[in-house]
């Protein structure tokens, strides 16, 4: 453990995504603390620009505090992609593993059930899901797990097909070892790698679809979010700059660290190839 | 004047690394018209050596004391161009893995006139190239030319590589392990050839290698190094047979001596047999031909209780497969595979599970034969848990196996990579004799290992097995590993059985064509390792 921190810590850019991240975890766990109240309700004059009337990111047209609303939307951000992520990986990786560890049919049956997803444009499937189940956090969540899914089944899949014909493998199948226990104890610790770095990814394309779906008033009604945000701001953005640019670089910022945090995980879990890359730089 | 002379010669290693220099202070001359046999084990340093002549090192080891001299010329005082213009010409190189020294993209005969337009006798190319394929001895030297790498076996692609090496005549030739990826066969024929050219030409040979079989074969003199440095060296007939410096007569004692021991025939009842098992591949599906290949067919043996079958053959004779389908790694198609009479094939996968226990294999890579994630006690021990033995009762079993082969039982807790290849392979040992098992088939347990290492995991099974009175099927290439542990030796040729029998009358009368072959291509055969 010591080990991978010391790996980790030598890609300087990751360092900073972790810190970004953990502040912006950080503000959305204080932020009924920092902003007592509905983010909803009004605060102060409606177009008032940052700084002026003690608002510190300004207001939008109908008064609301915008750092309010950034604070309290980073929850939602945060869980819709946490949550999405873990759904997506649970489909992923069982399908993947079934796929990959089985082989021959199954193989087959799963992959051309994956790519019928993969041909269709995840966002597009998005905003459809979300349309028929009506926007709800719930299914706002379920449809960016649907669409985000088959990658991981893709990736575990490689990972199992290799991985099945390692001699340590045949080694547990000529103890006996249950195909359960096989794919558990043997094949799943040894794929951990790649899994982990994807999905550090994964949270931040869930942050970026829930963000668009928000945008074009997917979102859930009831909850502030950083799409909303922008999308409450965009006809008045020449006016009132701040209501769009300030839940913006949120986004930016938080999609960003998660990206450094992907990269900077996948050079500790591999440290041969960041030296590599270390070495070609 | 010598055609090479290294004196003194002393590479660093990166710091942090086992030892501090990779070569340290070491001298040797090549003249014209010798082979010189640099032999070690792995992480000697002796590919070092070669690079270093070649000036082939990368950047992480600098040379930091010594001379090289190449016909009187100092080489490393040499300015890069004039280096490159010697490489190639003066001095060519072989190296040791002939499927991947080649450029895939390009076809062989440009590859060869490449190295000919490089130093600017390109205009004759279309002459010289189909020469030097013949002086390789490759049939039909314009179609070679024409066809691109894959399309050549492993042992054509070494030629190729040897008649880049020889297309300039170069005074000095460099061969790195040249023959250690190619079956035994062929190991031979390029082995002739390399000195019948050398013959011919009168080039110095500065030769590779860690087999002393092969040093037999072909040296001139002998330089053997340990750790980084050369300990003893002198002419071949005087260190193979009179070894002065303890690691070389350590390393000649560990050499599989090849000859058979005499043993009493084996009359106890079967305990498998085989027969008529066939598996074939087919590759290909719906579209172009399907490529269909017979894995395994009349393939009949059976194995008596206490006794050691070798199955040999060269890589790709199904030897291999053949044991995955005794357990069941591979699924055959037909045939009886009869353990004390029943027949394994048509098992379901619970109904194996109590064969489990009583059939066991060990693997041949030390390196991916163990789950890199867990620790040495939970591997031992896993086999019995997953049986119903309790796990406390699997781990104090698995600590004494330890000490059955030969390991400290405080590496417990450690995880696969804090071990050495043969440690590794002494745990993969264990964890197939946690389940007590009365038939071990051990898949090459020892061809990824050094040869003293080899030595040892050989004396180890051989303990067992007369200890345990295990019945084991042995699959091995290395002929001189079959004659030492087998009581009778299966030969195998394109997935089919040619020859079997008791392993001396195997050995002393071989009866099939390709036996004949197989025994006359041991490297070394008319070298008798000395009593040590």
């Amino acid at each position: 453990m010591k080990d991978f921190w010391r790996r980790y810590r030598r890609n300087k850019g990751a360092v900073l995504g972790l810190v970004i991240l953990l502040l912006v975890m950080l503000m959305a766990a204080t932020a009924p603390l920092l902003f007592p109240g509905s983010p909803w309700d009004m605060a102060g004059a409606p177009f008032s620009p940052p700084g002026e009337m003690g608002m510190l990111l300004g207001t939008d047209s109908l008064g609301r505090d915008v750092a309010a609303g950034i604070a309290h939307g980073a929850r939602i951000s945060l869980l819709v992609g946490a949550v999405s992520t873990l759904a997506a990986l649970l489909v992923g990786v069982t399908l993947g593993a079934i796929a990959g560890y089985l082989g021959g049919i199954a193989d087959d049956v799963v992959m051309r059930f994956t790519e019928f997803f993969q041909t269709i444009p995840s966002f597009v499937l998005a905003i459809l899901l979300v349309a028929i189940f009506t926007p709800s956090i719930g299914s706002v969540v379920f449809a960016i797990a649907v669409v985000s899914w088959p990658p991981v089944a893709r990736v575990v899949r490689a990972e199992f097909l290799s991985l099945r014909g390692r001699e340590f493998v045949q080694a547990a199948e000529v103890l006996g070892k249950s195909r359960l226990a096989i794919v558990v104890t043997d094949i799943l610790p040894n794929a951990l790698s790649p899994i982990v770095v994807l999905s550090s990814l994964m949270v931040a394309s869930a942050i970026l679809l829930e963000s668009a779906l928000s945008f074009l008033g997917l979102g859930d009604p009831n909850l502030m979010t950083w799409g909303f945000l922008i999308g409450s701001g965009r006809s008045v953005i020449r006016l009132a700059w701040w209501m769009s640019v300030f839940p913006g670089v949120a986004i930016f910022l938080t999609v960003l660290a998660l990206n450094l945090v992907g990269e900077g995980l996948s050079d500790a879990l591999n440290p041969r190839l960041a030296r590599q890359r270390g070495a070609g730089a | 004047m010598s055609l090479l002379r290294v004196e003194g010669l002393t590479v660093a290693l990166p710091s942090g690394g086992d030892r501090p220099h990779a070569v340290e202070d070491i001298s040797f001359s090549v003249e014209a018209g010798e082979i010189l046999c640099v032999v070690g084990e792995s992480g000697s340093g002796k590919s070092i050596t070669a690079n270093a002549v070649m000036r082939l090192l990368p950047k992480g080891l600098p040379v930091r004391a010594g001379a090289i001299s190449f016909e009187g010329t100092d080489l490393l005082a040499l300015a890069p161009e004039a280096m490159r213009r010697l490489r190639g010409q003066r001095m060519a190189m072989i190296f040791q893995e002939p499927m991947t020294a080649l450029n895939p993209l390009m076809r062989v005969g440009d590859q060869i006139a490449e190295v000919l337009r490089v130093h600017g006798s390109g205009a004759d190319a279309a002459r010289r190239v189909p020469e030097l394929l013949a002086a390789v001895n490759l049939p039909d030297p314009a179609a070679i030319a024409r066809s691109h790498p894959f399309r050549l076996s492993g042992g054509q692609r070494q030629r190729v590589m040897i008649a880049m090496a020889l297309a300039l005549e170069p005074a000095l030739l460099i061969a790195d392990e040249p023959t250690t990826a190619l079956d035994v066969t062929t190991q031979m024929q390029i082995l002739r050839l390399i000195r019948e050219i050398q013959s011919r030409r009168g080039m110095g040979v500065l030769f590779i290698t860690h087999d002393f079989g092969v040093v037999a074969e072909i040296a001139d003199r002998v330089a053997v190094m340990q750790h980084g440095r050369i300990v003893e060296q002198g002419l071949a007939a005087e260190v193979l047979n009179r070894p002065q410096h303890p690691y070389t007569r350590a390393l000649i004692a560990a050499v599989p001596h090849g000859a058979a021991p005499d043993r009493a025939d084996i009359t106890a009842a079967p305990v498998l047999e085989l027969r008529q098992v066939e598996k074939t591949y087919r590759r290909g599906g719906l579209f172009g031909a399907r490529a269909v290949v017979r894995a395994v067919h009349d393939a009949d043996f059976s194995l008596r209780r206490g006794e050691t079958l070798g199955l040999v053959g060269e890589s790709g004779s199904g030897k291999s497969t053949l044991a995955r389908c005794v357990v069941k790694l591979v699924e055959p198609e037909r045939g009886t595979i009869a353990y004390h009479g029943t027949d394994l094939r048509p098992l379901s996968r619970a109904a194996w599970k109590p064969y489990r226990r009583r059939i066991q294999m060990v693997f041949q890579d030390p390196y991916a034969s163990l789950n890199p994630r867990r620790t040495v006690g939970e591997t031992i021990a896993e086999g019995p848990v997953t049986h119903g033995v309790p796990r406390a009762k699997a781990l104090d079993r698995a600590r004494d196996l330890l000490r059955l082969v030969q390991l400290d039982p405080g590496a417990m807790d450690r995880y696969p990579h804090e071990f050495s290849g043969g440690q590794r392979q002494r745990i993969g040992i264990a964890r197939a004799l946690a389940m007590e098992p009365e038939l071990l088939i051990a898949d090459e347990p020892v061809s990824a290992l050094d040869v003293s290492v080899q030595a040892q995991v050989l004396d180890l099974l051989a303990d067992i097995r007369a200890r345990l009175g295990l019945t084991m099927l042995f699959i091995t290439h290395d002929l001189r590993v079959a004659a030492q542990i087998c009581d009778r030796v299966a030969v195998m040729q394109r997935g089919a059985i040619v020859e079997q029998g008791r392993t001396a009358e195997v050995f002393a009368a071989p009866q099939h064509p390709y036996t004949r072959q197989l025994l006359d291509s041991i490297p070394g055969r008319g070298w008798t390792p000395p009593a040590l």
